[in-house]
């Protein structure tokens, strides 16, 4: 029976298709104004690295000053000092970590017809590309000596190379930056970020990174962070008391393979923060945190309060079409009292007219379903196109899709129970001149 | 066929109550065509809505083709109804935007029939009313006396083993009225039992039994099979809702 009702009523649509219309756009706009705003929200806080999420972790210590805490709520701050980062990874407890900071570089292509441009780029260790796990291109990471040779090299990001090389296998190339020659060991391949959840504290959906090179290397030209830098205190003059101060101005992530080996890790934080604290630092109550990747992003707001209230009204707004389309479905299902009581009349049972016109009710949002799905389409290019922060989450993936396309269809079916029950009440006998 | 006995149909609301039906009583029996009359508001349209299912009663009994109907639940009621009975209207009621073929179709999609013993019963029954040759027709496309035709087929195409028509020739002219009450005619003798609500005195007169129907009750009916002219000026043609017996 289901195709027969199907076929009912798509021939019920066609028969007042101003009223199928103004239903199915009614569906459509609803439709297409939460799912735009729900694909930006989903996207936005989705699990940027779903199979390796609850092993990398964010580590904050509560390094701050005595009398004021960094947040008002007793957070503590969202990155660390230059001595606990190189502390941690010289310790290397975890079973990979890495310490990071942004940086701003003058580029000096070789090649003279381009002229000398700043980039935006990392400056970490190694195990930053096994722990994140971005693709090469060409080449590959540097290696832990690397990294304790302070050797002048730097992985590329694809543009970068596209730039300079015209993505041409650069590895074992130089680049010159800030005067300075680098030699290229990798090149990434294309590394879609929905957010670059790795540094949320200068924007989760900020450019990606140009170029990585080595934390040591990068402290040894004393280049500082081009992120955000935070002290409670004055750090004194010059590179080195900069260095040994208490400002905050490095992210630190750690992998963790096992919750034993995170349990370690957290003891072994609190040992060394209670050792700092024998050395008068560290004068607020032991506050460390090890947060994953989901529940940094979460802590941080990557899905800002104004997307959620946007979200909401969306959907208000789709409850206010669903209304609208509930009083156009009781008119439609009304009109055809006549045929449900004929119907009703050559057998059909009120269950068999509540399942045709549930069915129709469902044709309806399948076809405002299609509508909002391309109108969702639209609303995202319009995203992309006023919102360049948003260009990574602003794409309909299957599952959106397929969420579209089932919103639409639930929710006209939710429309329909009222008129589907009152078309199911309807008399026979009040209908039927017999 | 149809049996009811000491039937009452009582509406009530929290003022008055109306009885439609009281103490009404009739036997119908196999491969009758009976003929019921009345004036307008006797009660002879809730006695066809009860009789076809359509309608509950408030007391008595009332036996279709050996079931008891009392109680039945609504699938139950759409079932035997389905299965049993075939309507035809006096508007006869085809659905605008559904051809022949689809009209016909209709009740045999609740009865469950496969797909290709529905095609082989609706060519059958538009066959049967001379109109096998306009399946894909709208009922838009053909006259009363043919839309009338086609609302047969659609009722005889389940095989019912009663067939209840409410003024069946109501809207149709006289010579288009004479070949619908011969096919009907022709129907009865083919074995199915009949029951037609009519003013037509003439019509009545082709039945082979009448049941005279006042105030809700049957007040005269003849227990044999046989001719019986019913008296002229009885109704109005008006079998619309009926209720008689109003009770403060």
């Amino acid at each position: 029976m289901f195709t027969y009702y199907l076929q009912l009523g798509l021939r019920s649509l066609r028969r007042n298709p101003i009223l199928t219309a103004l239903m199915v756009i009614g569906i459509g706009l609803g439709i297409a104004a939460s799912m735009t705003t729900l694909t930006v929200m989903h996207l936005m806080g989705s699990d940027p690295i779903p199979w390796k999420s609850d092993k990398l972790h964010y580590v904050q210590l509560d390094n701050w000053s005595a009398d004021d805490g960094y947040y008002d709520n007793g957070r503590p701050p969202d990155q660390v000092t230059y001595r606990d980062a190189v502390a941690l990874m010289e310790a290397a407890k975890a079973d990979k970590q890495a310490a990071m900071f942004k940086l701003s570089l003058p580029i000096q292509p070789e090649n003279k017809e381009l002229k000398p441009f700043r980039a935006l780029g990392r400056v970490t260790y190694a195990d930053f590309f096994g722990m994140f796990e971005p693709s090469f291109k060409y080449g590959g990471p540097w290696s832990r000596d690397q990294d304790v040779g302070h050797e002048r090299v730097v992985v590329l990001g694809k543009e970068m190379n596209e730039k300079l090389f015209g993505g041409q296998d650069s590895s074992g190339r130089t680049v010159r930056m800030d005067d300075i020659d680098y030699t290229i060991v990798g090149v990434l391949d294309d590394w879609k970020l929905r957010s670059r959840y790795y540094d949320l504290t200068n924007g989760a959906f900020a450019d990606p990174d140009e170029f990585f090179m080595p934390f040591s290397t990068a402290i040894d030209l004393k280049q500082r962070s081009s992120g955000n830098n935070s002290c409670w205190k004055s750090p004194g003059d010059g590179w080195d008391a900069y260095l040994d101060s208490d400002c905050v101005w490095i992210q630190m992530w750690v992998q963790l393979d096992s919750p034993t080996r995170l349990a370690e890790y957290k003891s072994f934080l609190d040992n060394y923060v209670t050792e700092q604290k024998k050395l008068g630092r560290f004068p607020r109550p032991l506050n460390n945190r090890l947060l994953d990747v989901n529940q940094w992003m979460e802590d941080q707001e990557v899905v800002s309060r104004d997307v959620q209230v946007q979200t909401g009204l969306a959907f208000a707004f789709l409850v206010v079409c669903l209304v609208n389309t509930v009083g156009l479905l009781l008119a439609k299902f009304t009109r055809k009292s006549g045929e449900i009581g004929l119907r009703r009349a050559l057998g059909a049972s009120r269950r068999d007219v509540f399942s045709q016109f549930l069915i129709e009710s469902g044709v309806v949002g399948l076809s405002g379903g299609l509508l909002g799905l391309a109108l969702t389409g639209l609303g995202l290019l319009a995203v992309r196109a006023l919102y360049s922060e948003y260009k990574t989450v602003a794409h309909l993936d299957w599952t959106m899709t397929a969420v579209t396309i089932a919103l639409a269809i639930v929710s006209a079916v939710l429309a329909g129970l009222y008129p589907t029950w009152r078309a199911c009440r309807v008399q026979p006998a009040a209908q039927l001149k017999i | 066929m149809l049996k009811m006995t000491h039937l009452q149909m009582v509406y009530r609301t929290h003022l008055i109550e109306t009885h439609a039906l009281r103490d009404f009583s009739i036997h119908v029996r196999e491969g009758e065509f009976v003929a019921v009359t009345g004036p307008s508001g006797s009660g002879k349209t809730t006695f066809l809505n009860i009789a076809g299912l359509l309608e509950e009663f408030t007391g008595g009994e009332y036996w279709l083709d050996g079931v008891d109907v009392r109680g039945l639940d609504d699938n139950a009621r759409s079932k035997l109804r389905n299965e049993k009975i075939g309507f035809i209207f006096q508007s006869f009621n085809l659905i605008p935007d559904l051809n022949l073929f689809d009209n016909v179709d209709v009740p045999l999609r609740y009865r469950g029939f496969s797909a290709a013993d529905r095609k082989k019963r609706i060519e059958e029954s538009l066959t049967r009313v001379g109109l096998s040759s306009r399946m894909k027709h709208y009922p838009a496309e053909l006259s009363g006396g043919q839309q009338q035709r086609v609302a047969i087929a659609r009722a005889l195409a389940g095989s019912p083993r009663l067939l209840m028509a409410d003024e069946p020739t109501g809207n149709l002219d006289s010579l288009m009225a004479r070949g619908v009450m011969e096919l009907l005619e022709e129907v009865n003798r083919q074995g199915t039992t009949i029951v037609m609500v009519t003013h037509d005195p003439e019509l009545a007169a082709r039945a082979q039994r009448n049941v005279h129907v006042i105030d809700g009750q049957v007040t005269d009916f003849d227990g044999e099979p046989a001719l019986r002219a019913v008296q002229p000026g009885f109704g109005t043609g008006d079998s619309g809702f009926d209720k008689a017996g109003v009770v403060a």
